[in-house]
């Protein structure tokens, strides 16, 4: 009977019945495959009233690019946000999950979420996978105990930070920040240093590019800024487009119809007592 | 001597999905292989969920068929449940849990999802093998000749096209990467999907 429990509906959490098809193929001298990464540059830094969070929109799969736009700044809680770089499956799976934690434990408690109770649940969770859950995180938010910014490594080990960086471009990104940071900057001024750092780490290293998005956090309030800044506009569009002189050639054509279309007969006569 | 096991290359394929002006498209190649001898030139990628929902898997085919049966399965249950078919949003958030359940030990898949949503809008997505959507506006690709896909939809998509320009754009993308990809090919596959209608058309491509 194990098929017939196999295909119901999981209870949660990773099933590992593939492992060992898997294992024999790599003995058989299988190339593991390429997972969607996000190269990335992620950053986060402390103003005076809050918390600003940045990071570029690039994807990538091996040296290709597969997404010019992908959105890295995940929504945990309506006063915590998470900026994710490593495994790009990993970092939307486990914001998800701590997301909807977190939710359920507002319910449960009646108060706003607090940024180290994220913060736990995302370590703990990243520490009992070993760093096979490859997630490195940039966490900020603020609370009733003030404004927050923390780094979480994959192996589940954090920092408290007044302004972080992290991913591929976290050394050119980190630069801006040692020469330009100071503490009590104000909204705009906090807002420009984090572009300034995106932009390092888009303009300088390969896996980071496209789009800035800043997320600007005070409290009550959020700002969500996606594609702040375009520095990276396409320019080689031609005006014209392309035609096709020969068309396709096509063997055989199916239409199918969606909407059924109703015959409107006469109508009948009238029922008669 | 024996080829390198390439597991995304053993079976070859070419999927591209297009959006329109309230109308997407979907086509994939017809060659299955066995790395490189050919096997068949009729070979399905393409399944339909529900009248507006498709979707491509491309990757090993052995793979493909049975997730595309737990995915039909889930999707008739939660037709019994709700009574009404699963929206395109809805449906790539189900496969891409289901994907990443299976995280460690993954399905060799890359799937294509395409459908029209709530008024009619259109909605494409792809992911890789363990799940991670990735939503485009104008177009995704996958499978072997996605590099060249890319590369010709990039040149070839403009935005809000009628379904016969559409149509014509993604067959010439299509036929155009998967020549030169030895992989995939032996002729198209393309469905071309409007509020009205589903029009299902089998190109005529080379058969090398």
């Amino acid at each position: 009977m194990s098929q017939i429990s196999e295909s119901m509906p999981p209870k949660g959490g990773f099933s590992f019945d593939l492992c060992k098809r898997n294992q024999m193929l790599v003995n058989k001298g299988l190339k593991q495959p390429s997972f969607l990464k996000t190269g990335t540059t992620i950053v986060g830094l402390v103003f005076q009233d809050g918390v600003i969070l940045g990071a570029d929109t690039r994807a990538t799969e091996g040296p290709i690019v597969a997404d010019k736009n992908c959105e890295k700044i995940h929504y945990m809680a309506p006063n915590i946000y998470c900026c994710g770089a490593g495994t790009a499956a990993d970092t939307e799976a486990v914001t998800d999950m701590v997301s909807s934690q977190l939710k359920l434990h507002r319910y449960h408690t009646g108060r706003e979420s607090r940024v180290v109770t994220a913060l736990t649940l995302l370590k703990s969770h990243l520490f009992s996978y070993q760093g096979h859950v490859s997630a490195a995180l940039v966490l900020g938010g603020v609370d009733v105990t003030g404004p927050h910014l923390h780094t979480i490594y994959p192996h589940g080990s954090t920092d408290t930070l007044p302004f972080a960086t992290m991913g591929s471009g976290s050394l050119a990104a980190m630069a801006v920040f040692e020469s330009k940071y100071r503490e009590g900057l104000t909204r705009d001024e906090g807002v420009k240093l984090v572009a300034e750092a995106i932009c390092s780490g888009i303009f300088n290293d390969l896996g980071s590019g496209s789009n800035v998005d800043v997320c600007v956090i005070t409290k009550g309030k959020k700002e969500y800024l996606r594609n702040y800044l375009t520095p990276n506009p396409r320019t080689y569009v031609s005006e014209k487009g392309y035609t096709f002189s020969k068309k396709t050639e096509v063997l055989h054509t199916k239409i199918t119809p969606l909407k059924e279309l109703v015959d409107v007969i006469e109508a009948g006569d009238a029922m008669e007592e | 001597m024996s080829v390198k096991l390439q597991i995304f290359e053993y079976n070859g394929s070419a999927l591209v999905a297009m959006v329109g002006k309230n109308c997407f498209a979907i086509a994939s190649d017809r060659r299955l292989g066995v790395q490189l001898q050919t096997v068949a030139t009729d070979f399905q990628r393409i399944f339909k969920i529900h009248g507006k929902l498709f979707i491509g898997l491309s990757g090993l085919a052995s793979d493909a068929q049975t997730l595309y049966q737990r995915l039909v399965f889930r999707h008739k249950l939660y037709e019994l449940r709700e009574e009404r078919d699963m929206k395109p949003e809805t449906f790539a958030s189900l496969v891409s849990a289901i994907l990443y359940e299976k995280r460690f030990g993954p399905y060799f898949i890359q799937p294509v999802i395409a459908g029209l949503g709530d008024e009619d809008k259109p909605f494409i997505c792809t992911m890789d093998s363990i799940g991670a959507k990735e939503l485009a506006k104008d177009f995704v690709v996958a499978g072997t000749a996605s590099e060249s896909l890319y590369g010709a939809c990039e040149s070839m998509f403009k935005p809000d096209m009628e379904a016969e320009e559409l149509f014509e754009t993604i067959s010439q993308a299509l036929l155009s990467s998967v020549d030169r990809d030895c992989l995939s090919g032996w002729g198209g596959h393309v469905y071309l999907v409007t509020p009205t209608e589903v029009t299902e058309k089998i190109l005529k491509g080379r058969m090398d």
